[in-house]
């Protein structure tokens, strides 16, 4: 898949590049909000932005976990289904509690990662294969486990409370959003490790002729994304009140569409996880607008639009992505 | 694309680009895959009932011909470097395409109905060409645009619902029978030996495989990169289209939300198991023919001695992972 490969920059010229791209998505996405405010009258209502918040934490989450698998030069494509399964296994524990709850989902999140980066380092096979492999495997479980079925959380043991609970008025699936992207930005910006990953991504023999530990931080990023799809899982059953095994198809292609439009280069080595985050909030609000345009009146489209919106709207963002990046280098 | 040319890493240096199809290597993992296969016919042939009569061998070709023929396109492809993952989009369009043509009043329905739905998934497939050529965009996003889209425009055009229909003339592709041979055993059979003969033995088939073994090396050797690109996702969209209308025509209906779900991805596993690898350079155009049986037939024997569907997936997973691991063996 490396026909197109980044351009070789210097770092300098690499950074000015990376914060124009990570910028435009920041832009578009002032733009659609101002737009959105000034056009629909409950648009900045709090009961608006709490729930578009609360809706995509998980989507957040997987895409932060997906941003840095992608830094590295690879792809995690078995995130949706290891959040179905991971929706499965707490809604299994969700009698233990909250902290239970979380704890066994986030670790067999882990676990699972940790098998496709083992594969991917020590195994030398690609990202593509190792994890499309797991995403069958990932749904397979998930559905023997909860029996081709919807397993229903236990409403009494206070588990609910990760998707109800509010602090401040914001619900706790917003602050596990805000939180992780907070711990991702701290990772990335202020850490060895985030040199570490870009290194790899950039350019591996170099990297290891560096005396980087390349297994080690390839398998890092990848029980990462795991574990962070384990929660995703957790906030699909405490929100919807089920472990629902045969959700999450897609998942993983609309986080890399959120992470490429953040500013991510495929091809590894550079990156942003704010990039991401407004990428994510983008790619919502897109249809948090087109659920408002329809309720005006004026238009009706029908749900089959917005993927065909979405899928225009991932296709300018490349193109002018692409016209920038030529720009620069 | 001169960020292509500046791109060749270390990795591209490292690897020896081949050329010629057919050395010692080439025959080890084709065989490899071979040899599996024929070691699930034989389990089968002993352990399960019924087995070797016409009709399990049948059903079996006739489950197996869609993803053949969607992993025809999908070797040429991944043999540049790149993929496609639009396939199971455009699938869905060519089946919410055909029944609009045929369900018409008007002369020559069934024969445009073949015709037209296959050249616009095959437009759809020069699109995304155009898209990797021209505009620089890797093949993975190239294609995930119309994943998303394609899909959507098959659901609106259809306005999302069930098709039924009843049309014996456009069914023939589905369910028609050549000398008691299921016509689509046929077709998947004919594509394939046009595939392997174009890979084998024309230049268009080494241009294809110097393209993903150093795509700049290729193009200062003067291969038209560009226009084998383009003509190899343009191919890819026509057999996708291709095998959407098979699929309507087996269950008398037409449903965007369902035709070619998940084909992609199918497609690329029986690409893997069947020894081409994901980094291009390199086509096995009979290994993804056995790959494909090899995943067909190994859901079919879980499938008749009582194993849940879903155990199914996890099996399948772990001899995808296998097979890849045995190839990576062998070429180092």
């Amino acid at each position: 898949m490396a026909t197109t490969t980044a351009p070789a920059r210097s770092p300098a010229r690499a950074r000015l590049a990376g914060i124009v791209q990570g910028q435009g998505a920041l832009i578009a996405l002032v733009l659609l909000v101002l737009f959105g405010a000034l056009r629909y009258d409950n648009f900045l209502s709090s009961y608006n932005v709490t729930s578009f918040l609360a809706n995509n934490a998980k989507f957040g989450l997987i895409a932060l976990g997906m941003t840095f698998v992608i830094m590295t030069g690879g792809i995690d494509l078995s995130v949706g289904a290891v959040a179905a399964l991971a929706s499965v296994v707490a809604a299994m524990v969700s009698d233990r509690g909250p902290v239970v709850g979380v704890a066994v989902t986030v670790l067999v999140g882990v676990v699972i990662g940790l098998v496709n980066g083992s594969l991917v380092a020590w195994g030398r096979l690609q990202p593509f294969i190792v994890t499309l492999a797991m995403l069958l495997a990932a749904r397979g479980l998930a559905l023997t486990v909860a029996g081709n079925q919807s397993v229903s959380v236990d409403f009494d043991s206070g588990f609910t409370a990760l998707g109800t609970t509010t602090l401040l008025n914001l619900a706790a699936p917003i602050w596990i959003f805000a939180v992780a992207y907070l711990l991702g930005v701290l990772v990335l910006g202020r850490t060895p490790f985030s040199r570490h990953v870009l290194a790899v991504g950039d350019n591996e023999e170099t990297a290891r002729l560096m005396g980087l530990p390349v297994e080690r931080v390839k398998l890092l990023v990848y029980a990462m994304s795991g574990g962070l799809a384990g929660m995703a899982g957790v906030l699909l059953a405490a929100q919807y009140g089920a472990g629902q095994p045969a959700e999450g198809v897609g998942w993983e292609l609309t986080a890399i569409a959120a992470v490429v439009v953040g500013g991510t280069l495929l091809t590894g080595g550079l990156g942003s996880v704010a990039g991401t985050l407004w990428g994510v909030l983008l790619l919502g609000l897109i249809f948090n607008v087109l659920n408002f345009e329809n309720g005006r009146g004026v238009i009706s489209l029908s749900p089959y639009w917005q993927a065909i919106i979405l899928g225009a709207f991932l296709l300018v963002v490349v193109l002018l992505q692409n016209r920038l990046a030529a720009r620069q280098g | 694309m001169a960020r292509a040319e500046e791109g060749a890493g270390v990795g591209q240096l490292r690897r020896r680009p081949r050329v010629w199809p057919g050395d010692l290597r080439d025959l080890g993992q084709t065989y490899g895959a071979a040899a599996a296969l024929a070691l699930l016919i034989l389990y089968n042939a002993v352990f399960t009932d019924r087995f070797l009569t016409t009709d399990s061998v049948y059903v079996n070709l006739t489950q197996v011909a869609p993803i053949v023929i969607v992993a025809m396109g999908m070797t040429l492809v991944i043999a540049t470097g790149g993929i496609d993952l639009s396939v199971g989009s455009l699938m869905a369009i060519s089946g919410a395409l055909a029944p609009l043509i045929f369900q018409r009043d008007i002369p020559l329905a069934v024969a445009l109905a073949f015709v037209l739905p296959v050249l616009a998934t095959g437009v759809f497939g020069l699109f995304n060409g155009v898209l990797v050529t021209r505009f620089g965009f890797q093949p993975i996003i190239a294609t995930l645009v119309l994943f998303i889209a394609g899909r959507g425009i098959a659901q609106v055009v259809t306005n999302g619902e069930l098709q039924p229909f009843r049309n014996p003339a456009f069914q023939y592709i589905g369910l028609g029978r050549v000398l008691g041979v299921p016509f689509q055993a046929l077709l998947m059979l004919a594509i394939f030996a046009v595939v392997a003969w174009t890979v084998r033995t024309t230049r268009f088939g080494r241009y294809l495989l110097a393209i993903g073994g150093n795509e700049a090396a290729a193009r200062l050797a003067g291969v038209p990169v560009n226009r084998v690109k383009l003509a190899v996702y343009g191919a890819s969209g026509l057999l996708a289209g291709i095998a959407g209308l098979i699929v309507i025509a087996i269950n008398s209906s037409s449903d965007a939300n369902q035709v070619g779900l998940n084909l992609e991805l199918a497609a690329i596993a029986a690409v893997a198991v069947g020894g081409t690898p994901l980094t291009g350079g390199r086509a096995t155009v009979t290994g993804t023919l056995i790959g494909a049986l090899i995943l067909q037939l190994l859901r079919f024997t879980l499938l008749s001695h009582g194993v849940p569907d879903a155990v199914a997936l996890v099996v399948q997973a772990v001899i995808i992972v296998a097979a890849v691991f045995l190839q990576r063996q062998r070429q180092t």
